[in-house]
């Protein structure tokens, strides 16, 4: 054996070494994301199995039908919060969805090509899109103030469901713009240079080729909307004030779940209440997510046939 | 000598600053195969696209000199309304995320026409010229991305036709083709000659060999900028070029 090989052979024993060393120290890592992963799932688990246990008691038909009492006690159901949930959800994204949409619409397929002859224009634009990421992280009882110092007072819409509606959509715009955004962006400009290349304006690209091909994407924004405003408090304890009765009409005032659930915790001894309106609140969240799960999942597979 | 379909006159075209093409004058003949060939980077596809303007759509084009088409500015004719005279087929097949059917019936339904029967007519008619009818006859409710690239390809090319243009341009047409698909197309731009003018972008020396009637040599040096160094008949070209850069390059000597 010559000096050479037996170098080598020397490596080698180092390398299988070294080897069984950086095994162990993945094992060791492993293990600890494992550990992690499981303490997060069961936090989770112990969250939401918790409302749901302690909640599930409280939950029947009745609790479910009939209006609360209102009052110290907390008696009574929650019908009227249900239904005021579903009324200040359907308006807050008539308002928004549009205005979000066509935002977002003008962002990015013309707001590039009109803002290139003018520095103003294009500074605008970059503004825009500045707020709109600022907008995103801004906490919602800021859009509480600014809408009940605006639509509340101001407007004079009083607490009222229209005053909830245009705070929240100011709320949820900018997850909208996202959402929309990102979807225009995954549309291949194939698909663009195509329809145009055929003879079809900017509008009609847009209107029958790129939109439909985004929806998956922006109906994942408007479902992610929806869970906003199901899961919002402090922005409504200050534009939708707290009646418990249904409202009749825009200019009434209301409490969704949410505002309920913190009525209900912090103005009454009705803790079983509480919970059970908890367990309703999670219920809906976790099928919005399941919704929104379902949605992204046709959306990558439409991407995922493109290529 | 044929009619001019398309012609251009010391036609040159900026990016910005950087001049991409540079006076450039040819006839293209009407109902001809004339395919475009040079080195990566010649400015061959730019140039295709002038005829159609999509140029138009790259921020900071420029250009000077004319294009005509029948002996008409295209600059002076509404983009949309020369797109639907001028069609395109690029160089990745680009189905829209739709039915056969509505991929083809696209181009008649932006242009106006809602009557079903007509449509029907138009999308048999179309994917007939393509070559594709029997192929899909059956499936036209399938989605266009379901097909395989060649077929997707010659949907694209049925999609071109519906619109009814008198030009049509390629962009390397079968680059993302296997060789059978590629034959079917080549084969499919023949057919179509006798009726339409067809430019064609391509990268393969053989392809233009068989399918081009006349063939374009564009070259660029060191300034990247794309000029015209020699157009004539495709058997001229490839037999007798009269000029050297011409023959190295058809020769294989570079590119």
């Amino acid at each position: 054996m010559d000096e050479r090989s037996s170098e080598i052979a020397l490596i080698h024993k180092a390398q299988a070494l070294n080897l069984k060393k950086e095994h162990r120290r993945q094992s060791f890592w492993v293990a600890l994301m494992w550990l992690f992963g499981l303490i997060t799932v069961s936090i989770l688990i112990l969250v939401v199995g918790y409302v749901l246990l302690k909640g599930g008691t409280a939950i029947n038909w009745e609790f479910l039908t009939t209006p609360p009492k209102g009052g110290l006690s907390g008696e009574g159901g929650i019908s009227t919060t249900i239904g005021t949930t579903f009324y200040l959800v359907g308006l807050t994204l008539l308002i928004a969805t549009p205005l979000g949409v066509g935002a977002a619409m003008f962002l990015i397929e013309y707001a590039g090509e009109q803002s290139l002859g003018s520095k103003f224009l294009r500074s605008m634009i970059s503004i825009a899109n500045f707020a709109v990421e600022t907008l995103a992280g801004i906490p919602s009882i800021i859009y509480g103030l600014f809408g009940y110092a605006l639509f509340v007072s101001t407007l004079k819409f009083g607490f009222s469901l229209l005053s909830a509606a245009l705070a929240g959509a100011c709320l949820v715009l900018p997850t909208i713009i996202r959402t929309t955004e990102e979807a225009l962006l995954a549309v291949p400009d194939d698909y663009r240079r195509g329809s145009l290349a055929l003879g079809a304006t900017k509008w009609q690209t847009l209107y029958r080729v790129v939109l439909p091909a985004s929806t998956p994407g922006i109906i994942t924004g408007i479902i992610l909307s929806v869970g906003r405003v199901i899961s919002e408090t402090a922005i409504f304890y200050v534009t939708l004030g707290g009646s418990y009765r249904m409202p009749t009409s825009v200019m009434d005032s209301g409490r969704t779940l949410a505002l309920h659930l913190y009525y209900l915790a912090m103005d009454t001894r009705a803790f079983d209440k509480a919970m059970g309106t908890g367990a309703v609140l999670v219920v809906m969240i976790i099928l919005i997510n399941l919704l929104i799960d379902f949605v992204s999942r046709k959306l990558t597979a439409g991407v995922r046939r493109v290529r | 000598m044929n009619d001019t379909k398309l012609e251009t006159i010391n036609y040159s075209l900026y990016y910005g600053k950087f001049r991409a093409l540079k006076d450039i004058s040819i006839k293209i003949p009407k109902n001809k195969v004339t395919a475009l060939i040079g080195p990566s980077g010649c400015g061959k596809s730019t140039f295709l696209r002038s005829f159609n303007r999509m140029n138009d759509l790259i921020p900071g084009v420029h250009t000077e000199g004319s294009v005509l088409i029948d002996g008409e500015d295209i600059f002076k004719v509404d983009p949309v309304a020369l797109r639907q005279n001028v069609g395109m087929v690029f160089q990745k097949p680009n189905p829209f995320p739709k039915s056969i059917f509505e991929n083809i019936a696209y181009g008649p339904r932006v242009t106006g026409l809602k009557d079903h029967h007509k449509l029907e007519e138009i999308v048999e008619r179309s994917l007939r010229s393509a070559a594709l009818w029997d192929e899909v006859k059956d499936n036209l409710g399938k989605s266009g991305l379901d097909l395989s690239g060649g077929q997707q390809q010659r949907m694209c090319i049925a999609r071109a036709l519906a619109v009814e243009p008198t030009v049509i341009l390629m962009d390397e047409p079968a680059a993302s083709l296997d060789p059978i698909a590629t034959l079917k197309i080549e084969d499919l731009i023949h057919e179509l000659s006798a009726n339409y003018t067809i430019v064609i972008v391509t990268h393969n020396m053989q392809q233009a060999g068989r399918v081009a009637d006349f063939t374009a040599f564009f070259y660029t040096d060191e300034s990247r900028t794309g000029q015209l160094v020699e157009f004539d008949e495709t058997k001229k070209i490839f037999t007798s070029p009269r000029d050297r850069r011409t023959e190295d390059y058809i020769t294989g000597r570079f590119g």
